[in-house]
């Protein structure tokens, strides 16, 4: 652990794979620049990779201050432990006081194992992140400025804050699409600090064989708007009814976990906690009754459109317009008032 | 729920997690292609000897519990010490497999902060052992958008997907065999319920006669504390864990008015108009 630095910076690791920023890392960001400036101090990013140019100027322009740049030819390819060793020695060494990580396949690898051996306390796949004083209630000390670490617990049936008070940094990993992208200036000005840090050879242990990265076909994070289907719908013949309304109104495919266990589409059209977070301006949630884990996974839409038969069904509860009716019906009908409405 | 926001674990029933099924899988899939044994290692209280004797049902050649109550409210960095020290406790190992999340708190973490503590590298997200072959475990890792395959020295702690494999169910010989196997303090419990008149010592001495009874038949799981373990009290239950749950809220349905549209082509139609009128449609 390191001790307690009030001035410390509020860090991100900028995940990189092949010279493109993670979308998660581009999120923290945001978050980085505000927690930052309510804590009155700088906001930095590490970047370790290999040929990475125009990386730290996009994170410049995302809002970070400094950006740490460790580049070697032998960080190309994410590996734990050197990726690992960058992060310790660099917050032994300007002794950040928060470290943020997407919760994505490569920070929930490396964050814990940076927190295990800085022996700091982390929380995983937090959903949001705040500052305030917070008073120990054994010792009745309050602890200025801490990070309230926000996230879902027990299956999403609790939402658990935690705090860190002395075992510093202050880790978190951060789930994808909770945050929303800052707009990008480009003409923020920041400082590039290359960092040069010796990795033994005894750090790359672990030899690539074979890699293969699927393209994402799906972009429910960009939509806009989202047509989401349940087990409501009943089959996968029915739920062509979904991929029509999405096309009528220029919109991606979502699915509960129903659908997808169902077998009427794919994974990676699931929407909820095991699935992809969303907030567009529109979710169209159509025979899905709304488990709480589907709903962590889209509540924080701008407009929410509920159709189910059971006027009863937790998704409403959530939902800014509630259709009590079969889907088989509604959907013709919104198919039909969209091609109207000009 | 205790009040400072830690979970009773005592309260809950013992369930088996359902990637360390996964994980144990694997373990047994290794040592019956390459040799070996397998040691299953939990951390609870007494009643998690439930899920050691089900790794034994499904194959496990040995269970251990470490049970003490000095680990309570132990978070993820204490826990993942106390299951270092226990690995070490084990002895010669080349590797740990752990599955990749729980339920509870599917943090994640446990498994590279072990290998962290045990000062060994990790491979997280195993979807398939493709073989091991002098000392090097070459393993498929899907990380979600993608895969890839990885050559990595033992010793090794790797992470297990649920889509890693099918875990095996027990077998009736071995349940037959292992059903009666116990730690020593079920083992106490049994002797206060029988012979609950009988002094303290003379429940101790008979205590300790069952126990090494059952040891030299192999159907004692071994039960340790953390002195057994060697472990640093300050690194152990809450005094070894940095991270403080500051509150903790049940999500409540919140009936907020929602506007009902009736499943009608005027109702409808209103709806989409409001809709571009708002200029949520463009």
């Amino acid at each position: 652990m390191i001790e307690v630095n009030r001035a410390g910076e509020v860090w991100v690791f900028a995940e990189q794979q092949d010279g493109v920023l993670h979308d998660c890392a581009l999120e923290l960001c945001g978050k980085a620049r505000q927690l930052a400036d309510e804590l009155g101090v700088k906001a930095g990013a590490v970047l370790p990779g290999a040929q990475m140019a125009g990386l730290a100027e996009r994170l410049i322009a995302q809002g970070i201050d400094n950006v740490y740049v460790i580049e070697d030819p032998r960080l190309a390819h994410f590996q734990t432990l050197p990726y690992a060793r960058v992060l310790c020695h660099l917050i032994e060494k300007h002794t950040p006081q928060i470290v943020l990580f997407g919760a994505t396949a490569m920070g929930r690898d490396l964050a814990p194992r940076v927190a295990s051996e800085m022996r700091a306390g982390m929380t995983a796949d937090c959903t949001d992140l705040e500052i305030k004083d917070v008073e120990d209630p054994r010792t009745k000390e309050v602890h200025k400025n801490l990070l309230l670490q926000i996230r879902p617990a027990f299956g999403g049936n609790i939402i658990a804050t935690i705090v860190n008070y002395d075992w510093w940094p202050q880790m978190a990993t951060v789930r994808e699409g909770v945050i929303p992208l800052m707009e990008p200036d480009a003409a923020r000005q920041g400082n590039i600090i290359p960092e040069p840090i010796k990795l033994d050879d005894s750090l790359f242990v672990i030899k690539l064989v074979e890699r293969h990265v699927e393209e994402r076909r799906v972009n429910l994070k960009g939509a806009r708007v989202i047509v989401a289907g349940g087990g409501g719908i009943g089959s996968r013949e029915n739920f062509r009814l979904i991929h029509n309304l999405a096309a009528a109104i220029g919109g991606a495919v979502g699915a509960s976990r129903a659908a997808v266990d169902g077998g009427y589409i794919g994974k990676e059209h699931q929407v909820g906690q095991t699935g992809t977070t969303v907030r567009p301006a529109l979710y169209i949630a159509a025979g899905i009754s709304g488990a709480v884990q589907h709903r962590a996974g889209m509540e924080e839409s701008a407009k929410i459109i509920a159709i189910n038969t059971d006027k009863d069904a937790p998704i409403f509860s959530v939902s800014h317009y509630g259709i009590v009716g079969d889907v088989k019906k509604v959907i013709p009908m919104m198919i039909k008032a969209l091609k109207e409405r000009r | 729920m205790r009040d400072d926001g830690t979970v009773n674990r005592a309260a809950l029933p013992a369930i088996f997690n359902p990637e360390d099924l996964n994980a144990l899988e694997t373990a047994l899939e290794v040592r019956d292609a390459y040799g070996g044994t397998v040691t299953a290692i939990s951390m609870g209280p007494p009643k998690a000897a439930d899920i050691l004797r089900a790794c034994l049902f499904r194959g496990a050649d040995r269970g251990v519990l470490i049970t003490d109550r000095r680990a309570a409210a132990s978070d993820t960095l204490a826990t993942s010490y106390i299951l270092s020290r226990a690995v070490r406790t084990v002895g010669r190992f080349d590797f740990v497999f752990a599955g990749r999340q729980a339920i509870d708190g599917d943090t994640a973490q446990v498994g590279p902060q072990c290998a962290e503590k045990l000062g060994i590298p990790q491979v997280t997200y195993l979807e398939q052992m493709i073989h091991v072959k002098d000392g090097i475990a070459r393993i498929r890792r899907n990380f979600g958008d993608g895969w890839e395959v990885v050559d990595a020295p033992v010793p090794l702690l790797v992470t297990v997907l649920g889509s890693a494999n099918r875990p095996r169910p027990s077998a009736a010989r071995r349940v037959m065999r292992y059903k009666r196997a116990q730690i020593e303090a079920e083992v106490a419990a049994e002797v206060k319920a029988e012979l609950g008149s009988a002094s303290e010592d003379e429940r101790n001495a008979e205590t300790a006669r069952r126990v090494k009874e059952l040891a030299a038949s192999g159907l004692l799981i071994d039960q340790w504390s953390l002195d057994d373990i060697g472990a640093d009290l300050s690194r152990c239950g809450l005094a070894g864990s940095p991270t403080k749950v500051y509150r903790v809220q049940s999500i409540v349905l919140t009936k907020e008015g929602y506007t009902e549209i009736p499943a009608t082509e005027e109702g409808i139609r209103q709806m989409i108009h409001e809709l571009v009128v708002d200029r949520t449609l463009g």
